[in-house]
């Protein structure tokens, strides 16, 4: 059965299995390409796929092992989706301590690629929370795994990409909260160095990111609008969010409709809300997950589908750097529809193959259109490769061996502590392991 | 008579299955820890892990037994322990079954009668057990899961389709039985196509003929809390099975339904 990456610029033919419990749970396939771990299939690229092998579904393991609504502490199997924790967790007064941008994530998709979110320059990344997890191998059978047990194996399974062995349950540590309404500050501002001022004034803020006008040349390149924001403070009632998606894109799109004029427009538009100057309260759900709204965003771009690009770059080369990468889409001509960029804190994660570090992320999306796309993307690779920076491993689908292999020096420990069954074609394609990489 | 804030005693027969472990959210979701759960299977770590996961819910209480539900000896032993742990019995789904495959009933005469046994005569046992303790208390309610290929006989599934067909005439007898008791009340759900385990080799899965034990368990939500005497789930198998029942046999045995 083919199996779509979230940006749609590849599908793949993969065996498809999806057990119901954890005890049904396999890692060895008859292929001799083995088995990638797939959650909610939300990663941009290749990372969940595995081309002509097995792909091992976890969403049916979704049930709560423990939870103690006293203190915050839950074990919980590795499909259940973020958004299906925040639906039992908010109305007893617990959120996520870290959130990516989408609650159609899987805990172990979450700690695999050990997510950031809009609070990354104060508390780090996802697998900072984790405070034990469960690991399946086809070598060595059941481990527990925490900072104490095991630990070596707990910071390579923390952003090891699910090659670890399989993510059967997640501990995590929530944080309290009183209502589920957030305080919110959007302040528009009119280039890249502003964009710094205000991060810089926004260190006592716990969630900030930038919406970037990417069509803004000379002095106004870098433009858009910075956001910020707190948990509520003041009690209200903890209605969690809806179950179902408000809007669904009501199909595929053809490919011209997302063009640079549109995307021009798009953004003059949304530069203009009424929202873009906003000081009040929003919605969790709304400030966390706008595009959670819309069932199917993805198929915006139309049937070639899109690529992601994240980067980050290490904050001495930040400034510079993403200006460069600025230049380089605008020379390109492509635009991006969503651009963020946002600042990042010490890495407090203890994960060795996480992407977080402190620095300065950029991230874009753009439609495919085949080779000049690929062009641009490697152009970016190299600018933050130059500034000492690297690419998101959950949203890449381009990266070059060499590119990945400099940028994740430990990449040969991961490989080393790689469950034999387990592989990708992620992994295939940057460490070019190739066919006899699995038992 | 279903205030949210009153104790809640519920029965679940076969609670492993995909549609009954997904209703048990649902209650727990909406009584949390007035609900006190009663839960029978054969797996039994399937359902401890069920139970952990409805307790971290929010449930009040969770009881598991683990037994073969279609190999009854005497029904009390069973009945006397739910209603030892909850007091009164509010509710009684009975969802489990399994589909056997066609051909093999048609070869080997054990596999019939085991089809029938599951999805039939077990079945009915326990819902008369369980309906007599509710009479006893002069109020509850029953709900069974049927099918909606207990319809019509067709070539592909008719075991499976008879026994969930007499289990309809069961029920439908038991309702006239228990009109007598208006807090009384036995409601079957007939399920078209559903994404759980027991449909899990059949191809082309997840069509828009296909439901998921989620929306399902929405379905005998409703409909238990209205006491309906049955109902289709999703409701529009009513219009597809209206069709399929008034085809006539000349068309009918021209297709490979
Ligand atoms: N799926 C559909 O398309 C569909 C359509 C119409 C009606 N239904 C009906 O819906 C109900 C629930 O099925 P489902 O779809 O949720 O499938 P399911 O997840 O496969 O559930 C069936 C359950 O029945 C249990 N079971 C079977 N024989 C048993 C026995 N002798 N003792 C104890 N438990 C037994 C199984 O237990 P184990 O896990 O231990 O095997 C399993 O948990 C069934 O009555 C089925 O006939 C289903």
């Amino acid at each position: 059965m083919s199996v779509e990456s979230w940006g749609r610029a590849f599908g793949y033919d993969c065996t498809v299995d999806e057990p119901d419990r954890l005890s049904g749970v396999n890692l060895v396939a008859s292929s001799s390409r083995g088995t990638a771990i797939h959650g909610c299939g939300r990663s941009y690229g290749d990372v969940a796929l595995n081309d002509g092998g097995r792909i091992l579904r976890t969403r049916h393991l979704d049930r709560f092992i423990s939870a103690d609504w006293e203190t915050g502490l839950i074990r919980a199997e590795a499909g259940m989706s973020l958004g299906e924790l925040l639906a039992v967790a908010v109305p007893k007064g617990w959120f996520l301590p870290v959130t990516p941008g989408s609650k159609f994530v899987s805990l172990g998709g979450a700690v695999a690629n050990d997510v950031h979110g809009k609070n990354h320059h104060k508390v780090g990344s996802f697998g900072a929370f984790v405070t034990d997890l469960g690991l399946l191998r086809s070598d060595s059978g059941r481990h527990t795994l925490s900072k104490n047990n095991n630990p070596d194996l707990f910071s390579l399974t923390i952003g090891g990409l699910g090659l670890t062995g399989f993510i059967e349950w997640v501990g995590l540590q929530l944080v309290p909260i009183v209502s589920p309404m957030m305080d919110v500050e959007n302040i528009p501002f009119a280039n890249l160095s502003e964009f710094f001022d205000l991060s810089g004034q926004s260190e006592e803020w716990p969630f900030a990111v930038a919406w970037i006008d990417c069509f803004a040349k000379g002095d106004g390149l870098g433009r858009g609008i910075f956001t910020r924001g707190r948990h509520s403070t003041r009690p209200a009632k903890l209605v969690a969010h809806p179950e179902k998606p408000g809007l669904s894109w009501p199909g595929e799109t053809p490919g011209w409709v997302l063009n640079k004029f549109s995307i021009k427009a798009f953004n003059a538009l949304y530069r203009r809300r009424s929202g873009a100057r906003f000081c009040g309260q929003q919605h969790y759900n709304s400030f966390f997950y706008p595009l959670d709204g819309i069932a199917g965003w993805n198929k915006l771009y139309g049937p070639r589908g899109f690529y992601q690009h994240q980067s980050i770059i290490p904050p001495e080369a930040a400034q510079e750097g993403v200006t460069e990468q600025l230049r380089a889409i605008e020379a390109a001509g492509q635009g991006s529809f969503l651009v963020v960029l946002k600042s990042y804190g010490t890495e407090t994660s203890p994960g060795v193959m996480s992407f977080g570090r402190e620095g300065v992320s950029l991230a874009l999306d753009f439609a495919n259109r085949g080779a000049r796309t690929q062009r641009l993307l490697r152009r970016l690779d190299d600018i933050a490769l130059a500034a000492g920076g690297r690419m998101y491993p959950a949203k890449d689908g381009h990266m070059l061996p060499r590119t990945y292999q400099t940028s994740f020096p430990a990449w040969q420990d991961l490989e080393a502590a790689r469950d034999p069954a387990l592989m990708s074609s992620f992994w295939r394609r940057v460490t070019e392991t190739g066919a006899k990489s699995t038992a | 008579m279903t205030s949210k804030n009153k104790n809640y005693g519920l029965v679940v027969l076969g609670a492993t299955s995909s549609i009954a472990e997904a209703y048990i959210r649902l209650v727990a979701k909406e009584r949390g820890s007035n609900l006190t759960l009663f839960i029978v299977g054969r797996n039994a770590e399937a359902l401890e892990s069920i139970a952990a996961d409805v307790t971290a819910r929010g449930a009040g209480n969770v009881v598991t037994r683990a037994c073969d539900l279609a190999d009854i000896d005497d029904p009390a032993t069973l009945v006397a322990a739910a209603t030892g742990e909850l007091g009164t019995i509010d509710e009684v789904l009975i969802a489990y079954g399994s589909l056997p495959d066609q051909s093999k009933t048609q070869t080997d005469p054990a596999e019939l009668e085991k089809a029938f046994q599951v999805n039939f005569t077990s079945t009915a046992i326990w819902l008369q057990a369980f309906a007599n303790v509710m009479t006893e208390q002069k109020f509850g309610r029953l709900a069974v899961i049927g099918s909606v290929a207990g319809d019509r006989g067709r070539m592909s599934n008719y075991a499976y389709g008879a026994a969930k067909g007499g289990l309809e005439r069961f029920v439908q007898g038991l309702q006239h039985a228990l009109a007598a008791y208006p807090n009384v009340s036995a409601t079957l759900i007939k399920p078209g196509f559903v994404a759980t385990p027991m449909t899990a080799h059949i191809e082309g899965r997840g069509g828009p003929l296909w439901a998921s034990p989620e929306r399902i368990a929405a379905d005998i939500d409703k409909a238990v809390k209205r006491r309906k005497l049955s109902v289709y789930a999703p409701w529009f198998w009513w219009g597809v099975m209206t069709i399929i029942r008034s085809l006539p046999a000349a068309i009918l045995h021209k297709t490979k339904l």
